[in-house]
């Protein structure tokens, strides 16, 4: 009897976890209160907590998500190493092999646009051949692309304060350093997926809008010359930026890969690629999924926003345009979710939704800051 | 029949006000209605609505509430019916939803439980209470609670009925909940309240520009007024006991508990100039509290007094004390007139025979303006032509050098006694541009057109001394023969010249010196035109530029002289001095009132611009935000099961059902089939 309650026994979450779980989250401790001695003095309270906040999170996500037990202790090797061959000196980014080649912040942004780019010509290379392997080896590569991205932006983040310790910030205060925030946000998300579906045909639909979003970057830097630090402006100041613009970019990217997603939905729901394609079921999965956990975040980014506009502008809600969009965006998604839980619909019409939702979202995050002016304009093209 | 007419109109309301087709409606309408105030600039001044759109469009808009469409009538009502919708689709689910979370339908039939989509079922191979025993161990293990059906002992059927995540129906209740007590918040501190007092006449927007002390009562609002928004500003030193709350085409004036002095506004910059912080130190006197309270207010930074939320929202001048020359544009005077304004205040001036009224309307201490653009928009505009640059500025995140801070600006109006005004925009000290340094003075007609600007050349001592004494050198027609003359020896110098082509110089020379000094080069032009043949011309105008450039450097000698200055050297310099100074006075023609206003020294006062607010929904708002949160992770990450075993005396119905048909339930569907089929074999 008692064996068979042991061979049934669903194993409570503590104790599935293995050696490498809890040597993952003693690395994750031991990080975050050495920082914390390190700089403590700086921050205020707020920032302590976040600190912690943030530490504890990732030992949450590694947990649940295998993967990033590797990937977290990567990018802190490769990004200590690069902020360690500065010398505190900025000019060495441009002298220093290390730096130059590789780790100087722009350099390592330019190799995660190029490994990008790269994952998505393989992904769509492995669809057109049939090729796992080819697929496996754009994984890879995404993965290599997300490491390099956030070494950069980590890696910029220790180049600010070396322009100026008043003008020292995280980097995710312009739409330049949000857009990277952006690709290796839905870069992960989409790694998620296509590990827990066991599928990699996704990655050619998926990947573009990344590819897309590195297109912008480079014309960003290229055209507008928008790579360059700037101090933040006295509005931005604040500790909100560091939960506020993070939340909110896991809406956009996870609404962006639903959307990608959709249009792999419509093209196999009309006959073509439909043998090199996942199920529709698993496509709809995915894109519920993406879509839920999007306007979770969403929802989160929008009230912390709301409390961070309280904090700066005086009223958590002043119809401002961005916080209008923002609006439209949560009521379009909330919309969705109503029809596809409640009314049970599935199918092409709720895959055209969220390809649309997808318009929508994009205008909210560029359109207004191109097209409408207000108190949100920290991104100007 | 008559009963059931009037039982049924209400019924179908509810039945409509409950149903989620118009919920989904209501927020489509929502989100559209929504996008009308992002495309069209709210809470403008009507005047530039009216400006915009004409007055036919600009009534219709104001009819439909469209310049605060977030607090027009009908977009209320909006929300009033989305706070309508979900509250009675709430009402009508929570039973429901409350009788899903306890119950287990412990009451399901084999006959319903074989109808499921998800079911199985297994021989009975060991005897029924080793069954019972294993398949309840079974779901406990599994994170399932159960309920055992009525046990007819070993020959007849045992129902186990089972479920887990039931909670996620409690999600439901937390997300709608939420919205409505969002909305209900977010209504309280909207001006809700405000517009029931307006439309019912209590209250009355003052459209007139009157002192806060003179606004009557019905265009007041008390302390005790529960909910405002409002804003003011406040010079240092100067001090507030109100704030204006802006609305539709006027304001309210809403007084204060207490009284709010400001001491000091300081604005910090980084080292490449954009600003870094705004703060405002603060002195509140409350009469009710023995001690004044002392505090500095800045952006992200609020002081919460007294449930009154102060944040710093903007600056501008408070009324800095100008000391200012006064330059004759077109005069012969040689000297400037004193004058002293203050900013923000209008005082009178006279020009000899005209008089004007000059209001000061801006001073800014810092000016920073971007050094390379001219540099940038100088290069080719293609980048593959120094692609080598471009990649190393790529290369690079740390910022370019390139803002500067030029020193303070003003602006002012001046009003002839027509009552036509001119606007002004000048800058304190010489700006570079192209390598050289100019004092240099904006003028515009109307205050939507951009300022043109006139180059008043710098001397050598950086001032516009220099050009003023040529400019007057000019315009005093007393002193044309001497540099006539001047021009006509130092041209024919060393040449053999009869004496009667001489005087025929001197005396063209006098007349071109006449006429720009007349109407500048168009009266040039124009003369020109009258007494020379076509062909002629361009070698004409040619010619009389160069007179009047080497008669005016003589000029320029000759009253340099004339205040015991050194001759300057005749090198290029100079020589572009006096064709610069040629530039400005032409452009002066076009300068409206012929007056420049040069700033020599200044006292800065700031000013303070103060949002209060006080947002008794914010409680309600952020912990309806909460429960929307939590309601949201509650429905989309905890999955309803359930799940039936029916035991019977030599088989087991397995059926399984959940609330929403994913993957992952079709996944775990399988994991149990194949587990009970394992544990009830052996």
């Amino acid at each position: 009897m008692e064996a068979v309650r042991h061979d049934y026994q669903r194993p409570s979450f503590l104790r599935s976890l293995g050696g490498l779980d809890w040597a993952y989250a003693v690395l994750l401790a031991i990080g975050s209160g050495y920082a914390f001695q390190l700089y403590g003095d700086y921050m205020d309270v707020y920032e302590k907590g976040i600190l912690f906040l943030i530490a504890a999170m990732f030992v949450g996500l590694g947990w649940f998500w295998k993967p990033i037990r590797i990937l977290l202790p990567v990018v802190a090797v490769l990004s200590l190493f690069g902020i360690g061959q500065y010398h505190g000196d900025l000019a060495r980014a441009s002298q220093a092999f290390w730096l130059k080649y590789l780790f100087a912040s722009q350099s390592a942004i330019m190799w995660m646009s190029a490994l990008y780019v790269m994952a998505t010509g393989g992904y769509w290379f492995g669809l057109a051949t049939r090729s796992d392997f080819t697929n496996r080896v754009s994984a890879g590569i995404t993965w290599s692309a997300s490491v390099m991205g956030l070494v950069g932006l980590m890696v910029r983040w220790y180049e600010s304060y070396l322009i100026g310790a008043d003008v020292g910030h995280i980097p995710l205060s312009n739409l330049y350093e949000v857009f990277i925030l952006f690709s290796i946000i839905t870069a992960l998300l989409y790694l998620y997926y296509e590990q827990h579906y066991q599928n990699r045909q996704m990655g050619a639909f998926v990947l573009p809008v990344i590819s897309a979003a590195v297109a912008f970057l480079l014309w960003y830097t290229f055209g507008r010359d928008a790579q360059h630090i700037q101090p933040l402006v006295p509005a931005l100041q604040s500790y909100w930026m560091k939960i506020h613009v993070p939340a909110n970019f896991v809406g956009y990217g996870a609404f962006s890969l639903a959307a990608m997603v959709g249009v792999a939905y419509l093209l196999k729901s009309r006959g073509h690629l439909a043998n090199r394609l996942p199920a529709l079921e698993v496509l709809d999965d995915v894109m519920y999924k993406a879509i839920a956990i999007g306007f979770a975040f969403f929802t989160i980014a929008t009230i912390l926003g709301a409390m961070w506009a309280a904090e700066a502008w005086g009223g958590y809600w002043s119809w401002d345009p961005k916080e209008t969009w923002a609006l439209i965006v949560w009521l379009n998604y909330a919309a969705w979710l109503h029809i596809r839980l409640v009314k049970g619909l599935r199918g092409p019409m709720l895959a055209w939704w969220a390809v649309v939702g997808l318009v929508v979202t994009v205008f909210a995050f560029l359109g207004v800051n191109m097209f409408l002016s207000g108190l949100h304009s920290y991104g100007t093209l | 029949m008559q009963t059931a007419t009037q039982s049924s109109f209400p019924r179908a309301v509810y039945e409509l006000l409950s149903s989620m087709r118009l919920a989904i409606s209501l927020l489509t309408v929502l989100a559209i209605a929504s996008v009308i105030g992002t495309v069209l600039k709210q809470n403008e001044p009507y005047s530039n609505y009216m400006i915009e759109l004409g007055p036919f469009w600009f009534k219709a808009f104001a009819a439909l509430g469209l310049y605060d469409v977030y607090h027009a009538g009908w977009f209320l009502a909006i929300l009033l019916f989305l706070i309508l919708s979900v509250g009675f689709c709430i009402y009508r689910q929570t039973p429901l939803m409350l009788r899903e979370i306890k119950s287990f339908r412990e009451h399901a039939t084999e006959a319903s439980l074989r109808g499921f989509a998800h079911q199985a079922s297994y021989p009975l191979e060991a005897g029924k209470a080793a069954a019972m025993q294993r398949l309840t161990c079974y779901l406990a293990g599994q994170g399932f609670r159960f309920k055992l059906g009525a046990d007819g002992g070993d020959a007849q059927p045992t129902l186990i009925a089972a479920k887990a995540g039931s909670l996620t129906r409690l999600g439901y209740i937390l997300t709608h909940s939420a919205i409505v007590i969002i909305c209900i918040g977010g209504l309280i501190d909207g001006n809700v309240p405000l517009k029931v007092q307006e439309l019912l006449g209590y209250k009355k927007t003052e459209t007139r520009d009157l002192p806060s002390d003179k606004v009557p009562a019905i265009s007041r609002l008390t302390p005790a007024n529960l909910s405002f928004r409002g804003s003011v500003s406040i010079p240092e030193a100067g001090s507030a006991d109100v704030v204006y709350l802006n609305l539709a085409d006027g304001y309210l004036v809403q007084d204060l508990p207490f009284q709010i002095q400001l001491k000091k506004f300081r604005i910090e910059h980084y080292a490449t100039g954009q600003p870094k912080s705004f703060e405002s130190d603060i002195v509140i006197t409350d009469p009710d509290a023995k001690k004044a309270f002392e505090g500095t207010v800045s952006v992200n930074h609020p002081i919460i007094y007294k449930g009154v939320a102060i944040y710093q929202a903007s600056f501008g001048d408070g009324g800095s004390r100008l000391a200012m020359n006064g330059w004759s544009l077109l005069s012969p005077a040689a000297k400037p007139f004193p004058f002293k304004g203050v900013v923000n205040q209008s005082s009178s001036l006279s020009n000899g025979d005209a008089q004007y009224t000059v209001e000061i309307t801006d001073f800014k201490m810092f000016n920073v303006q971007d050094a390379d653009e001219k540099a940038d928009a100088a290069q080719p505009p293609g980048f593959w032509q120094n692609a080598s640059r471009i990649m190393d500025d790529a290369a690079s995140s740390a910022p370019k050098k390139r803002a500067h801070n030029v020193g303070p600006s003003y602006q002012y109006k001046i009003r002839d006694a027509q009552g036509q005004a001119r606007e002004y925009h000048n800058f304190m000290l010489p700006l570079q541009i192209d390598g050289r340094s100019y004092l240099v003075s904006g003028m515009r007609a109307a205050p939507n057109e951009p300022f043109r600007y006139v180059r008043f050349p710098a001397d050598e001592n950086g001032g516009v001394e220099g050009y003023m004494r040529l400019r007057a050198a000019l315009f005093d027609k007393a002193l044309h023969p001497e540099i006539a003359r001047r021009f006509a020896a130092a041209a024919t110098q060393g040449a053999a010249v009869n004496e009667a082509l001489r005087a025929k110089l001197v005396d063209s020379t006098g007349k071109v010196l006449e006429i720009f000094a007349h109407g500048g080069f168009e009266d040039l032009a124009k003369f020109i035109e009258g007494a020379v043949d076509k062909a002629e011309q361009e070698k004409a105008a040619e010619t009389y530029l160069k007179v009047l450039e080497r008669a005016l450097f003589e000029a320029n000698q000759l009253v340099r002289q004339r205040d015991g200055l050194k001759p300057l050297p005749p090198d290029m310099q100079s020589v572009q001095f006096v064709r610069e100074s040629l530039n400005a006075i032409n452009d002066s023609f076009y300068y409206g009132n012929p007056v420049y206003l040069q700033l020599k020294n200044y006292e800065e006062v700031l000013s303070s611009g103060l949002q209060l607010t006080r947002s008794p929904g914010k409680t309600l708002v952020y912990s309806g935000s909460v429960l929307l949160v939590l309601g949201l992770f509650a429905m989309f990450y905890i999955r309803e099961r359930r799940i039936w075993l029916l035991v019977q005396p030599d088989t087991v119905l397995f059926a399984m059902s959940s609330n929403r048909k994913t993957l992952d339930f079709e996944n775990e569907f399988r994991q149990h089939q194949q587990n009970l089929a394992g544990l009830l074999k052996g």
